[in-house]
């Protein structure tokens, strides 16, 4: 069996103190109620280290790089005590066969019992041969390492959606993780990358309870993703006063006013980037006085430009958003009760002579 | 049997009561609540320019964004309370509503036919009805009655992500809506959509309404303030 989290801490020089101090400092950042700190400690005391299987698809590998840039915790904590990580092909020291091995020997050793990351998706177009995994269709390696797996978890939009490989028209029929892995319970985790802290503390979340976070309809952990950036947003006052950017280089933007009006997606996005944000919680996009482009949600390639608030809808040829299909198609039905009017009169007009 | 080229219903006994009190209030309250609910929407889709001033101060789209839940509320509210009239109510209080079944009967298809004959400037006299004609009932079930259906289900699945997960309206509309349809960004453009599509019936409406008043020889305009129908000298 694998060390627990506490032996490893111990071993690293952390008195038992800060170990019981950092239990309660988890036990707040997962906003539960301070009674589960004692919890908490009893289960990183006595669980072995939960072994992770991390694999790559088709994929920028974004996930993996914004996961080690996890502060809260740090991402070498979370990667060396925390867990097992026993194969990441980005960061683990080994290569090649000996890595491959590795993972092997997880599988079999804690049949049943290892979390299976998936970054990236599978291709299923010409028997998944646009990505191959050690000379055979990342698919196949797909099913292989699930087969086993407690539970999977879908780092990002890639492997949650389908994201910028899926968007249209999709040649290589990329498709996210649920519709190959059937049998077993997947966490959702998208963004384009997901933030580094829900990805830590998700993992963290599964660790210490043995059982995965609320999900919701969609499978996405609900103390992550249960509000829309807009909910949350600290330009929301500016939104209910209405005082809104009207260009990227007006006075509004200066002033940091709303982004609604440039397109901002935070209204119809769910993720947690206007609360815990990124790089130490340092800003995020609309703090950076860019509109959100809803990188989390699913399809959102295909949803038209990043700069409206509308999806596009081509229609005979032409790009036109609702509104001015809505107004044209207004002005015809007006032409045409218009037209049905005058015939009428001239019709009565000629029926009285 | 009359040709296909003369009027029907000339026999009818007018004066007679056809909008029922309950049904009439519903028919002004919804009328309101429309307009309210298409300037709101639109100035929710495309504020107004920047107010001046601190946020602190202002609350501009909060009070637009208010008009507009609320004038929902009485909306679909309205809805609920002219569906159970069409239940206990007389029977032009529930022909709008049961077009689906009005439409096996070939005798339906018939009278749908010499209508829009006259709406074509073939027939020159319309049949005269108690209620509505037949296609004017289809333009009723077919766009206000379900185009106001689709509002009211994806108006409250959009108010719902703003209540939040645990909320009544998210369970009930938004958690089945979202998916459905596309999520919250094509849920957004497809209530736009429609509500523009509830914009050209009424136009039509408004059209109609008026030039039945003029031709037809029967009240129409007045009907929906008295509720009775009558000839016109």
């Amino acid at each position: 069996m694998n060390d627990t989290f506490y032996d490893v801490l111990r071993r690293q020089g952390i008195s038992r103190r800060s170990f019981l101090k950092f239990c309660s400092l988890t036990t707040a950042s997962l906003g539960l109620s301070p009674t589960i700190a004692p919890q908490i400690a009893h289960a990183l005391e006595t669980k072995p280290r939960t072994p992770v299987i991390w694999i790559e698809g088709l994929e920028c590998t974004c996930c993996s790089e914004s996961f080690i840039r996890s502060a809260h915790p740090l991402a070498k904590d979370a990667v060396l005590s925390l867990l097992s990580l026993d194969y990441h092909m980005t960061l683990s020291a080994a290569a090649g066969e000996q890595l491959r091995e590795n993972a092997h020997e997880t599988m079999k050793k804690h049949k049943g019992n290892y979390i299976l990351a998936v970054e990236g998706n599978p291709p299923l177009n010409e028997d998944g041969m646009y990505c191959i995994y050690y000379g055979k269709p990342f698919v196949e390696a797909l099913k292989e390492y699930a087969k086993d797996a407690k539970a999977v978890v879908a780092w990002g939009s890639c492997a949650s959606w389908g994201c910028v490989q899926a968007a249209k028209p999709n040649p290589t029929n990329a498709v996210p993780i649920d519709k190959v892995i059937t049998d077993k319970p997947i966490i959702k985790v998208p963004g384009c990358p997901p933030i580094a802290e829900v990805m830590t503390a998700i993992v963290t979340y599964v660790l210490t309870f043995d059982r995965i976070p609320e999900l919701d309809r969609q499978g996405r952990p609900k103390m992550f993703y249960s509000q829309r950036i807009h909910d949350k947003c600290y330009r929301r006052p500016h939104f209910d006063a209405g005082q809104f950017v009207e260009k990227f280089d007006d006075e509004g933007a200066r002033a940091g006013y709303c982004l609604y009006k440039v397109g901002c997606k935070g209204p119809t996005t769910y993720n947690a980037c206007s609360t815990t944000r990124w790089n130490e919680g340092v800003s995020f996009p609309i703090g950076s006085g860019h509109g959100c482009i809803g990188c989390s949600e699913d399809g959102f390639w295909d949803k038209g430009s990043f700069y409206d608030r509308l999806t596009s809808i081509p229609a005979f040829g032409v790009e036109a958003n609702a509104d001015k299909i809505g107004a044209i198609a207004a002005g015809v039905v007006g032409a045409a009760v218009v037209a049905h009017a005058a015939v009428t009169a001239i019709k009565s007009a000629s029926e009285k002579k | 049997m009359s040709t296909w080229i003369e009027q029907e219903g000339r026999d009818l006994k007018f004066p007679a009561y056809v909008w029922q009190a309950p049904v009439r209030v519903w028919h002004w309250v919804m009328a309101l609540a429309m307009i309210v609910l298409w300037v709101t929407g639109y100035f929710i889709g495309s504020p107004l320019p920047s107010v001046p001033g601190e946020a602190i101060e202002n609350y501009l789209m909060g009070y637009i964004r208010f008009a507009h839940f609320a004038a929902g509320y009485v909306f679909a509210i309205a809805f609920l309370g002219r569906v159970y009239w069409a239940i206990v109510g007389n029977k032009h209080a529930r022909e709008i509503f049961l077009v689906p079944l009005s439409m096996l009967n070939p005798s339906w298809w018939r009278a749908f036919f010499r209508v829009v004959g006259h709406y074509v400037f073939i027939r020159p006299k319309n049949d005269w009805h108690y209620g509505h004609n037949q296609l004017a009932m289809a333009a009723m079930f077919f766009m206000y009655v379900l185009g106001s259906l689709f509002m009211i289900v994806t108006g409250f699945a959009l108010y719902g992500e703003g209540l939040g997960m645990e909320s009544w309206a998210f369970r009930w509309f938004s958690s089945w809506v979202l998916p459905l349809l596309g999520y919250s960004q094509a849920v957004h453009t497809w209530h736009h959509l429609c509500a523009w599509y509830l914009f050209w019936f009424t136009l039509v409406h408004l059209y109609f309404v008026i030039r039945e008043d003029i031709v037809s020889g029967l009240t129409v305009v007045s009907s929906m303030i008295s509720g009775w129908r009558d000839r016109k000298n």
